[in-house]
């Protein structure tokens, strides 16, 4: 009788985990002041001349495979836009530095380098075109915070919800 | 003991190119939905071996954790639940068109052995507490691949890096 309760709890916890990772997973979340900066050199490869996407990975990672190929994509049909893919393994300093816990970890870095963006777990395309086009805007220091970014992505996933294509025609406009 | 010559190494090229069965384009993949029907699979025994408690829910427990074992040092192309989902699903359903590094999932059977080894060590050791928590981690594990897709044992990899591994120089991807 106990075991029968045990694997209830679990598999609640399975639903509740579950869905609460694919509400979140992707996200793009405003940076925190804290992590600054990437350079070249830090990076060791150059940054985009108008954006540069972080990809933290691991070997034992599926869903860092679909990210990398969802940023490449979006890296050719983006001038200036590049992609660097990091082993977390072979950098732990700045796995560390950058506190980043799970793989796919997605930086969104500007033209300076300055983080902008993070994406934690499979990214979303429309949630990483919507936060390459804000790159634009001015960074306003009191209004960025997370939840003001969380949200505007939600808009734009309620407009296209119709037609079901995605990010594609985004991406066209 | 010792081998009699070396040979050139061009004889041990890991990037051959002979055919492979339509199932298995290449060494080191697997159909992405393999790992996830063993671990529906897994999550099924895990939930008999719950419910029927430690004694007699030891022997789904045993056999799961040989199949963890399998996948873990076989590799997942020799998992028992790999196998017949190769062999007896696939041929009934689409062929695979999606694939993956078989190093994800066998990294993930080998978490779940951890959890199945303590669980039998548990009920040797007569600790039904230390029973039900082990195996209700491996059934959440196991859940939330089978349910969503999630390997919470491969996440878990980069983390046990960052909190033990030191400045070890890991090998290249070949």
């Amino acid at each position: 009788m106990t075991g029968l309760w045990v694997a209830l709890a679990a598999l609640v916890v399975v639903a509740v985990f579950g869905v609460y990772r694919k509400i979140t997973d992707g996200r793009a979340r405003a940076a925190k002041k804290a992590e600054n900066v990437l350079d070249a050199e830090q990076l060791g490869a150059p940054l985009g001349s108008k954006a540069t996407f972080v990809q933290f990975s691991s070997k034992v990672c599926a869903p860092c495979v679909a990210t990398n190929k969802m940023l490449t994509g979006v890296c050719a049909k983006n001038a200036g836009v590049t992609h660097v893919e990091i082993d977390g393994e072979d950098r732990l300093d700045l796995v560390r530095s950058l506190g980043v816990s799970r793989t796919p970890t997605v930086f969104l870095l500007d033209a300076l380098g300055d983080i902008r963006f993070r994406f934690v777990g499979p990214s979303k395309k429309l949630e990483i075109l919507e936060a390459l086009a804000s790159l634009d805007e001015v960074p306003e220091p009191a209004a960025v915070t997370g939840r003001r970014h969380a949200r505007q992505p939600q808009v734009i996933r309620g407009e296209l919800a119709g037609n079901g294509v995605g990010g594609a025609e985004f991406e066209a406009a | 003991m010792s081998s009699p010559t070396t040979h050139p190494s061009t004889a041990q090229g890991t990037s051959t190119n002979t055919p492979a069965a339509p199932t298995r384009p290449r060494p080191g993949l697997v159909d992405v939905r393999g790992p996830r029907f063993g671990a529906g699979v897994t999550s099924v025994l895990l939930i008999v071996t719950l419910i029927l408690g430690p004694w007699p829910g030891v022997i789904p427990l045993a056999i799961q954790t040989l199949a963890f074992a399998a996948g873990a040092i076989l590799g997942v192309a020799r998992q028992p639940y790999g196998l017949f989902f190769r062999h007896v699903v696939v041929p009934r359903i689409t062929p695979p068109s999606e694939f993956e590094d078989a190093a994800a999932p066998r990294f993930a059977q080998g978490v779940g052995l951890v959890f199945a080894v303590v669980g039998l060590i548990a009920v040797t050791l007569s600790l039904p507490v230390l029973f039900y928590v082990a195996v209700a981690f491996a059934l959440v594990a196991a859940g939330l691949n089978a349910a969503f897709g999630f390997c919470l044992g491969c996440e878990m990899y980069l983390l046990g890096k960052r909190l033990f591994g030191g400045s070890r120089t890991s090998t290249q991807l070949a």
